[in-house]
């Protein structure tokens, strides 16, 4: 196939090992090339949006070598870690002065990035593992990266519970391995379906959805994140939130279960109730916390939640043999939940970031009145807290309202009750925000503070006009048939994954 | 059997790593977790009395060209070799880096003792 796979990358890893050679001097020009690489992967994202392809590394042909799948789901994946990279990247050109080792912060970022692209673009699961590794060892040193003592206890207590998942994760590659003798995801579906599942396969398929669930941090396997996501750098905190988890654990939970093994009715079921619980426990969890951070870091797990309870609905309606119809709706409101997500809980986590550059604390109680000091994070943290809770014509609205009628057309009214009541408490833990953090009475020892101007304003603000954005790719046809509708097919056609790759050679 | 006893080796290091108070026991137990994978996946390409899996001019056919059946039977699978190649870089670095964090916390705590490094509630 014409389209270079490999770019997405090779650009970050090359830049990423480029970039300390600039040292402490050459920092300007360290930010700038990570800034162009940033916003050449995105110009990249968006040129291939609604193509597909495989390209075999090396021009050894499947199975022998190995390949790189790009389908639908995977150019929206790749779309939404251009966007949230590029807009972080943007912040982090001012905000990580405060500060050392700036170049060594920007690898990480590019290697992170590096990663991330290559899980959703890789075709054969162990190479799912290595770019998963690469992925997570670089954002356990950038949760660290402050070097505090409560930095360096949530990184280590994230990379004890990250290095279990992925040692699951390699421990049911090496089961599939052993059971299809194959590597390759399309031969893999293609052994299973001829075959069935046996008992190895059934502990490999329980495997994956225990260490994918410990990256995408759902209930019962969320720990780590309440701790890791406030104690990294802001735009670290934005990425990480924002597509990490959603990139290890929702996008590689998808692909294997539909794609792979192919969905049944257990797995539908799994996804839905950790889907769930995810949503209402970490609601809940959220409403006590005064730390700004942790409470966007908690409703990280409830929105997480559900992204996949709509992945799982769609499941189940399939495995059911339902109406199809139904199935994709539930799924399209997953997916655009995931897009939407990512989208403006960076914009949340960056907006906190410079509520803290300005204030020097993450404590609400110790804020207040901040809206006239910092009028455009103000701005910027309305607009994603109204997304988030859902309010009408914002991003978040249109995809719960997605969820919501395929839960009640697909006779699930309790779980549409579910999605309303979350919905609920959102939006009274975001009032809380607006009302301790940016209105109120400005306490004496902020009399002081000035917002950051530059960079860290323009990507706040074009995060937030594309949260109002968001809303088009539903309702242009257009827009909707070329970034989520693919997305959405590659998950409903199911084992016909393997057919389309091997097939495409 | 060979299988049973290295399960057995995954879940004595999964419970190491899940109990132990110690961070450096914790990092223990995650590696032996690594090495019982490891094992598993060389085991999985095992053949007793197996051969490398080099082809000689001797396994070709001297007439198609095409590698002898014999040779195919008695080799071992090298891919599992390759995976336990790549995965022994991957934990070696992740287990640089736990191991640089544990120094880093013991310089901030002045203890390896999980329980009482409890800054972060919630």
């Amino acid at each position: 196939m014409s389209i270079p796979l490999p770019v997405f990358v090779a650009v970050p890893l090359v830049t990423a090992f480029l970039l300390p050679i600039f040292g402490e001097r050459g920092k300007r020009i360290a930010t700038l090339l990570a800034n162009l690489a940033t916003a050449s992967l995105l110009g990249l994202a968006i040129a291939v949006i609604g193509k597909s392809g495989v390209y075999e590394i090396g021009n050894w042909s499947i199975p022998l070598g190995i390949n790189l799948v790009l389908d639908g789901l995977s150019s929206l994946m790749l779309l939404v870690i251009g966007t949230v990279g590029t807009a972080a990247m943007l912040f982090s050109a001012r905000y990580m002065e405060q500060y050392t080792a700036k170049a060594k912060y920007l690898s990480l970022f590019l290697l992170m990035i590096a990663g991330m692209n290559g899980v959703v673009l890789s075709g054969d699961i162990f190479n799912l593992f290595v770019f998963l590794e690469i992925a997570s060892i670089a954002s356990y040193a950038l949760v660290g990266f402050g070097c505090g003592a409560e930095e360096l206890e949530a990184a280590f207590k994230y990379m004890v519970l990250g290095s279990i998942a992925s040692i699951f994760v390699l421990f049911a590659v090496g089961l599939v391995y052993g059971n299809t003798g194959s590597l390759n995801m399309a031969y893999i579906g293609k052994a299973i379906q001829a075959s069935g599942l046996n008992l190895g396969l059934t502990f490999a398929l329980s495997l994956f959805i225990a260490g994918f669930s410990l990256k995408a941090a759902l209930v019962p396997f969320h720990a780590w994140l309440p701790d890791a996501h406030p104690s990294a750098p802001a735009p670290i905190s934005a990425m990480l939130s924002g597509v990490l988890i959603k990139t290890l654990g929702v996008y590689a939970l998808a692909r294997i279960l539909f794609n792979v093994f192919g969905i049944s009715l257990h797995t539908g079921w799994i996804l839905v109730i950790l889907g769930l619980t995810s949503m209402v426990a970490g609601a809940f969890l959220a409403l006590g916390q005064w730390d700004l951070k942790r409470l966007l870091a908690y409703s990280s797990i409830s929105q997480i939640g559900y992204v996949v309870l709509g992945i799982g609905l769609g499941g189940l309606i399939l495995a059911r043999g339902g109406n199809p119809a139904w199935a994709s709706l539930a799924l399209l409101g997953g997916l655009f939940h995931l897009a939407n997500h990512s989208v403006y809980k960076s914009l949340l986590f960056l907006t906190s970031g410079s509520v803290e550059m300005s204030t020097g604390t993450r404590d609400m109680r110790k804020m207040g009145g901040l809206g006239g000091k910092l009028p455009f994070t103000r701005a910027a943290c309305t607009v994603a807290s109204a997304s988030v809770a859902g309010v009408p014509p914002f991003s978040g609205f249109w995809s719960k309202l997605i969820l919501v009628i395929a839960a009640v057309q697909a006779h699930f009214i309790w779980v549409a009750a579910v999605i309303v009541f979350v919905s609920l408490c959102t939006l009274i833990m975001y009032l809380k925000v607006q009302r301790h953090v940016f209105l109120g009475e400005l306490p004496k020892t902020l009399k002081q503070i000035r917002e950051h101007r530059g960079a860290m304003v323009v990507a706040m603000i074009s995060l937030a006009c594309l949260c109002i954005l968001m809303c088009l790719l539903v309702i242009i046809p257009s827009l909707r048939s070329s970034i989520l509708d693919p997305a959405v097919k590659a998950l409903v056609d199911g084992l016909e994954y393997s057919t389309k790759v091997i097939g495409t050679q | 059997m060979l299988y049973a006893l290295c399960f057995l080796l995954f879940m004595i290091g999964l419970y190491c790593a899940i109990t132990k108070k110690n961070m450096v026991k914790i990092v223990i137990g995650i590696m032996v977790m690594e090495y019982a994978v490891n094992l598993f996946l060389i085991m999985l390409g095992y053949r007793t009395n197996g051969i490398a899996p080099i082809i000689g001019k001797g396994d070709l056919n001297p007439e198609t060209g095409q590698v002898l059946s014999s040779f195919i039977n008695g080799s071992v699978d090298p891919l599992p070799q390759a995976l336990v190649l790549t995965s022994i870089v991957i934990s070696l670095g992740s287990l640089a880096l736990m191991i640089s964090l544990c120094i880093r916390i013991y310089g901030k705590y002045r203890t390896f003792d999980i329980t009482k490094i409890r800054r972060l509630r919630g």
